[in-house]
């Protein structure tokens, strides 16, 4: 079952630049929320913030407070690698383990964490897969096929199901189907329709008719200020801000 | 500013429905004039008109269907597209009535002219003035003079009510008037129609500008 | 006008090819050459008795080069044992940490240790382990040959790590697999095959050495398993028969030479074997 998430004052800083400004936001738990934003606006920032991954990169700086469910995950007592396992994260471009097959690669974050159970982890993988919509397509050559010979779509499905396999709460999606086809894209947004009920999804878009097809919410970023956060009909069809308007009427952008 | 393709689509379907307007506006001011002086020539102009109307919002449909399919249109410029949609096919009704006008108008023609209790030409400026400010509104995108439309409406409706008590008053008392109550009550009937389609394109220009829905409001005493 | 252009720039590529293949032919040839002629000189005298058997008295025909194929053996797990793990682990150090002035410092340490001649290393392990100990050990050349690994190693290991793309360990760290384990299991594995490259390459370097094991491991007559004491190697023994006064050795030092040179591509061929088959399904 997914968790709400709160952010409070969320502010982020690369060295000396204010990327990620005075955030407030309220994701709902169970839904989708897609965010949008020209590029540079600090939406993938922002995600990344989320789970710690921001603090990776050397020289940055977060300050605020984001909860995850009842967990507060910059507290005292959190630490960053326990949070990423209760948020996972699906990137841009399609990342397998090269040098793992299939069945690796999607038990990877159990194994690497001391998961030895044999059968349970074959369930497990299994299962994954089939929420990944790839199980079908995979299931005859699981350790034989190495993670990184799978078609552009299919590596992507992989890293979803790989996030899945750790039973995470909520799913962070920066861009997942941005460097994929058509068809691709569609499996993947059908993917995430699915998982709406049982996981939290934010999802960060340059592609406005896929927030639009995806999200039920829709946060408008623009040079790291959240500008409007609402539903999303009421974001496409009749925003409160003019900015947001130009923006999805392609004014600027 | 982006989009240079897709504004000047926004830019034609604007003109064309302004022109369609022009040509409705027309078709129901000669109508009425028609019936003022009873100028068959200008029925029949009216007549020959309704081909280049129905023309003309085959014309609006297309350009806004694909500017629909196309652009992926949002937010203002979506609702926009929508609004043009609604009030061409309003603009082509009042166009028909226009018609049925000149239609009762030559009708009467054959008849011995009377003198009835009905006030058609005041009816049929307030008619033809709705629909005038209601294309002023659009053009402007001025809610205010769309809102001065739809509070307009009540006051045609009432004298659509009036002229039918009339009408059956004057058919009951003298049968031979017969013919000509029955036109002039049609031709009440048409502005009372005229007079909602301007209604309509009044609502329609509040949807666009302010994206609220403002359809339906309940009236007091609509018939 | 054209064709005479494409002629032009046809026979220029033609040229370069023709070049390139030449340069190829010319660093071939010698290779081809020395194992040719070691073959030559060599082959005859490669038996079983040379195989199994130690040294004869000086001035006796006969005998065999085993214990210094056994002593160089020792003597090289010693140094790969030494210089593995260290070359690696500062590989490792060097590309996950070593972005600050400390990593700069150690890099330069490193280069430079890789130019230091081979005497000299030499001689350090003599100082540091032969003077200890007092008295020369395998254990003394396994040292003087560790070190000569090390930077080799970890100038490819950082190169190998550095190249495993950022977006294999967010992968990684996305899914709260801590720094450790990542580094462990996903970036030293994907870098694994340019790793052992460079594993065999240093092994190769190191297992020809002669003067450091001059006054570390000193060689020996006979057979010796204590890695505290003197031990036979395969080039110093070929360098000894080489400056003798007698024909028989001289013989066998050829016989040794091609020996050498035989082990070395058989234990490389071994280890790229093993490791291709470990690389994709290997453990975790």
């Amino acid at each position: 079952m997914g968790v709400g998430i709160q952010v409070n004052q969320l502010n982020a800083w690369f060295g000396n630049t204010h990327a990620v400004r005075d955030i407030q936001m309220d994701i709902p738990a169970n839904h989708a929320t897609a965010i949008i934003g020209p590029s540079g606006c600090g939406k993938s920032t922002f995600v990344r913030c989320l789970n710690r991954m921001h603090e990776t990169i050397p020289n940055t700086r977060v300050q605020g407070t984001v909860k995850i469910g009842d967990t507060h995950v910059y507290g005292n007592g959190t630490s960053a690698v326990e949070i990423r396992r209760r948020v996972g994260m699906v990137f841009q471009k399609p990342n397998p383990f090269p040098t793992m097959s299939v069945y690796d690669n999607v038990a990877a974050g159990l194994k690497l964490n001391g998961y030895r159970n044999r059968r349970e982890l074959d369930e497990i993988v299994e299962r994954s897969l089939r929420q990944a919509a790839l199980w079908d397509e995979v299931k005859d050559s699981l350790k034989k096929k190495s993670g990184a010979s799978l078609s552009g779509g299919q590596q992507q499905r992989l890293c979803i199901a790989r996030a899945l396999a750790v039973e995470p709460e909520v799913m962070l999606m920066d861009e997942p189907a941005s460097a994929l086809d058509p068809i691709s894209t569609s499996k993947i947004e059908d993917l995430i329709f699915e998982l709406k009920q049982n996981y939290t999804i934010v999802i960060v878009t340059h592609n406005m008719q896929q927030a639009a097809r995806v999200a039920e919410f829709t946060a408008f970023f623009l040079i790291g200020n959240l500008i409007e956060f609402d539903k999303t009909e009421k974001i496409f069809t009749n925003p409160s801000d003019k900015r947001t308007e130009d923006y999805i009427t392609g004014r600027f952008g | 500013m982006t989009r240079t393709k897709f504004h000047q689509g926004l830019d034609e379907l604007k003109q064309k429905l302004l022109t369609m307007g022009g040509m409705a506006e027309q078709a129901v001011q000669r109508a009425v004039t028609a019936y003022r002086t009873r100028d068959l020539k200008l029925c029949q102009l009216v007549l020959d008109n309704e081909q280049a109307i129905n023309l003309q919002e085959r014309e609006i449909d297309e350009l806004a269907r694909d500017l629909l399919a196309m652009q992926q249109p949002m937010a203002i410029d979506l609702r926009f597209i929508l609004a043009v949609i609604k009030i061409n096919a309003d603009l082509e009704r009042v166009g028909d009535q226009a018609v049925n006008i000149v239609q009762r108008v030559m009708h009467m023609n054959g008849l011995p002219v009377v003198d009835l209790p009905a006030d058609i030409p005041h009816m049929a400026a307030a008619a033809s003035a709705m629909v005038g400010e209601a294309l002023e509104a659009f053009i402007e995108g001025n809610v205010d003079l769309a809102q001065k439309v739809l509070a307009t409406d009540d006051e045609v409706d009432r004298m659509n009510r009036e002229t039918f008590v009339a009408m059956e008053g004057a058919m009951a008392s003298s049968p031979e008037v017969l013919h000509q109550a029955l036109d002039v009550l049609l031709i009440a009937r048409n502005l009372e129609r005229i007079a909602d389609h301007a209604t309509n394109i009044a609502e329609d220009v509040i949807f666009w500008v302010q994206g609220a829905d403002v359809r339906h409001r309940i009236h007091s005493n609509r018939s | 006008m054209m064709l005479k252009k494409y002629w032009w720039r046809s026979f220029k590529d033609k040229l370069v090819v023709g070049l390139a293949a030449g340069a190829t032919f010319m660093v071939l040839l010698p290779l081809g050459a020395i194992f040719g002629y070691l073959v030559y000189r060599g082959i005859g005298s490669l038996n079983w008795n040379f195989l199994t058997q130690i040294p004869k008295p000086p001035g006796e025909t006969g005998g065999g080069m085993a214990n210094a194929i056994a002593g160089s053996g020792l003597i090289l797990l010693i140094a790969s044992l030494i210089g593995v793990p260290m070359g690696i682990g500062t590989g490792v150090y060097l590309a996950e940490f070593g972005k600050k002035r400390f990593g700069y410092l150690i890099r330069f340490t490193a280069d430079v240790l890789n130019g230091v001649p081979s005497i000299v290393i030499g001689i350090v392990a003599y100082s540091l382990v032969v003077i200890y100990q007092k008295h020369f050990s395998a254990l003394a050349g396994g040292v003087a040959l560790g070190i000569m690994m090390v930077p080799i190693i970890s100038r490819a290991t950082e190169e190998m790590l550095l190249m495993v793309p950022q977006s294999l360990r967010e992968a990684a760290w996305g899914l709260g697999i801590p720094q450790w384990r990542t580094t462990l299991s996903i970036t030293l594995r994907t870098a694994s095959s340019g790793i052992i490259t460079a594993v065999m390459l240093s092994f190769a370097r190191v297992a020809g050495e002669t003067a450091p094991l001059l006054f570390t491991a000193f060689g020996n007559q006979y057979w010796n398993k204590n890695i505290n004491q003197p031990t036979a190697a395969l080039p110093l023994q070929i360098f000894n028969y080489a400056i003798s006064p007698f024909d028989d050795e001289h013989r066998q030092a050829w016989a040794g030479a091609l020996i050498l040179i035989v082990l070395i591509v058989v234990s490389m061929s071994l280890v790229r074997m093993v490791a291709s088959r470990g690389v994709f399904k290997g453990g975790n």
